[in-house]
């Protein structure tokens, strides 16, 4: 148990440290999500479509696909010169392996929703601060559950030839529950509606990330080992 | 096989397919403590295929590989932590310094102040002026010490190397050598596959030969007679 947590941190302060260097997925990420932001708000004609009934969507897309560009990365680093093998060799269990990439995705994740918010604040014109925090544990809800079958997924997705076109397909209709979840919750936080409308979805999704994280824990010693 | 009693590393009539072409077609090697096995065979033969089941990166389709007397199985680190190993590729990470490679592996193996054992290892593979360069700024013989540092840094008792006179000049070769004789003199055991026994030959007790996933040939090395040679030769690598 102990060397799992201690090679899981391992691991992921190593995959925050090289990200740090080479910003590859990050910078990607981040531009990814403010291009979506600017194309959302020039393509909506004001006067059919209100900030409001966009917003929450455009929101939710920004995340979800700025996630599915770090997370195309996670185990696509460990190709290079075999390093999976590394982490395969280490006397610890496979679940750290999982563990530690989860951890290190919902950094990056967290990183380009930090960054895209604030963006989003300013395209939109729509302030968040009296709602910041339920937006932020809705995002934290449902980002954790994408996250967790994104890391999996990654690590399949890894050991086939077109790994950054097998992600999306793998990953987006387990994305849907999580986003469509999140963008109910911000429409109502965004529609100022009281606070006991959104418990229903707020639980969903944290029915969700149990359910999945649980799953992908399990299941990842076998994608590890196949 | 031959029969043992203070054996290391096991393989118990190891088969492994990749759909119909068997790699590895009942191979059972006892790897004892001391030894020094050098494995040959022409391509394809099943030498690396063979390695990687020893390591328990890859999973037999049929056959067991026991360390130390105790199967080894993907949930058991323990067994796992005896174990080192060079392969084909480096396992060093592009964006990481030599230094931030090896203290990973070091807390990957759960030593304490990583960061310091990583650079003592890096000094004594006579890298310690680039341990602050990212591998891609490094030849492919400094890489290749690297990777062997990183293998040996948490002193195991079997180290697995596959081809690792790759891109050696000749002083790296003669401590790799030495090294892999230190390994063997201090109980523990080595595995090498490579094309060239004349590298190794000087420090290796065994030679063991295969050929279409089969061993055919196991033999002491001592005394470099025609019955080994020949062998050999017959085998594309003597």
């Amino acid at each position: 148990m102990a060397s799992g947590l201690r090679g899981a941190l391992a691991l992921a302060a190593r995959d925050i440290r090289a990200e740090l260097r080479s910003r590859t997925a990050l910078t990607s990420a981040l531009v990814f999500a403010a291009l979506v932001l600017v194309v959302f708000n020039f393509a909506r004609d004001p006067t059919r479509l209100g900030v409001a009934d966009l917003a929450p969507s455009a929101l939710w897309i920004t995340f979800a696909f700025g996630a599915m560009t770090t997370l195309n990365r996670a185990f696509a680093i460990e190709k290079e010169h075999g390093a999976l093998d590394l982490l395969r060799l280490a006397p610890m269990p496979r679940e750290a392996i999982y563990t530690g990439k989860l951890l290190a995705n919902l950094a990056f994740v967290g990183v380009v929703e930090a960054v895209a918010l604030p963006l989003f604040v300013l395209f939109f014109n729509r302030p968040v601060w009296h709602i910041l925090g339920p937006l932020l544990l809705v995002t934290a809800l449902a980002t954790i559950g994408f996250v967790a079958v994104g890391t999996l997924l990654s690590a399949m997705a890894v050991r086939t030839r077109f790994a950054e076109l097998m992600l999306p397909l793998l990953l987006l209709p387990f994305m849907l529950p999580p986003v469509i979840g999140a963008v109910q919750v911000t429409a109502r936080l965004f529609a100022d509606r009281p606070l006991s409308e959104l418990w229903g979805w707020l639980r969903l999704l944290a029915v969700y990330d149990v359910v999945f994280v649980t799953i992908s824990v399990l299941i990842f010693p076998a994608v590890a080992d196949e | 096989m031959r029969p043992s009693d203070g054996s290391l590393l096991t393989a118990i009539d190891l088969e492994r397919a990749f759909g119909a072409r068997r790699a590895l077609a009942g191979v059972s090697l006892v790897v004892d403590v001391g030894e020094a096995v050098l494995l040959a065979g022409p391509n394809g033969a099943g030498k690396t295929t063979l390695l990687h089941c020893l390591a328990g990166l890859a999973r037999p389709t049929r056959g067991t590989v026991q360390v130390g007397g105790r199967t080894l199985r993907a949930g058991d680190p323990a067994s796992r932590r005896r174990i080192g190993m060079v392969a084909h590729q480096t396992w060093l990470h592009d964006d990481l310094t030599l230094l931030e490679n090896l203290a990973f592996a070091a807390r990957l193996y759960g030593m304490s102040h990583p960061a310091q054992v990583a650079a003592a290892a890096l000094e004594r593979a006579g890298l310690g002026a680039r341990s602050g360069d990212l591998p891609p700024a490094l030849s492919r013989g400094m890489q290749q010490r690297a990777a062997i540092a990183r293998a040996l840094l948490h002193e195991p008792d079997i180290v697995l190397l596959d081809e690792p006179f790759s891109g050696l000049d000749a002083a790296a070769s003669a401590a790799l050598r030495a090294t892999i004789a230190g390994v063997a003199g201090r109980g523990g055991a080595v595995v090498v596959v490579s094309h060239q026994p004349e590298e190794v030959w000087e420090v290796a007790t065994r030679v063991v030969g295969l050929r279409g996933g089969r061993v055919v040939l196991d033999a002491p090395t001592a005394g470099n007679s025609p019955a080994i040679t020949q062998p050999l030769a017959e085998l594309g690598v003597g």
